[in-house]
């Protein structure tokens, strides 16, 4: 179980633009879907994008305050043309 | 047959799935993990790793992309993690990535299940199989 605020924040310190939306997919706090709308991605495939948010929270994985995450990451620009992100 | 009439067609592909897997196994199981996983990934252009086979797949998820694989009349091999616990482990380490199925193409880990379904339905993996 992890607060969602915890894992916003831990990834906002390594990708300082990033914005960062958490939903609990089974109402135990422990398996988080996660979107990440940063231009950290720009030229990444999705794997590299997914693995970067893996290495971040690798020690909450670890440590089990988190079981499973579901990942969504996307650049600006893609979010924007999703209609994601209204900026 | 026409493709309207395929009840199998259940991925909506405009192409009549062909199971395009074969499962393959280690001739040398001497070398050094990293080289044997090295040398199965190289053995196909398009390569996954994966809970069972294509024709009888032990989980949801690789059933899965052996689903989407087989509608876009991909060639691919594949290994059963199941059957080598060294490769299974070696495998996470090797790619750093903690799950099954993984596939590749051209020796790059392109994802899992859901990275797999991501870019098949934005049309994405068709470029990366065909490039």
């Amino acid at each position: 179980m992890v607060e969602f605020t915890t894992v916003e924040n831990l990834i906002k310190t390594h990708l300082e633009d990033a914005v960062v939306r958490v939903t609990d997919l089974t109402g135990t706090m422990d398996h988080l879907g996660i979107m990440i709308i940063s231009d950290a991605f720009e030229g990444k495939i999705l794997i590299q994008q997914h693995q970067m948010i893996m290495d971040i929270l690798r020690e909450k994985l670890d440590s089990n305050e988190i079981h499973a995450v579901q990942l969504k990451t996307l650049t600006k620009a893609k979010a924007q043309a999703q209609g994601v992100l209204n900026e | 047959m026409s493709n309207d009439n395929n009840p199998f067609n259940i991925l909506g592909s405009d192409k009549v799935p062909q199971e395009g897997g074969q499962a393959v196994t280690e001739e040398n199981k001497s070398g050094d993990l990293n080289e044997r996983i090295a040398s199965l990934i190289k053995s196909s252009d398009i390569f996954l790793f994966m809970k069972g086979n294509p024709q009888m797949p032990q989980c949801g998820f690789s059933a899965n992309v052996i689903g989407i694989l087989n509608a876009m009349n991909a060639k691919y091999s594949t290994f059963d993690i199941l059957t080598d616990m060294d490769i299974r482990q070696g495998v996470k380490v090797y790619s750093n990535w903690p799950t099954f199925p993984q596939l590749y193409v051209k020796g790059q880990l392109i994802g899992g299940n859901d990275i797999i379904m991501e870019m098949y339905e934005a049309g994405e993996l068709e470029q990366v199989l065909n490039s």
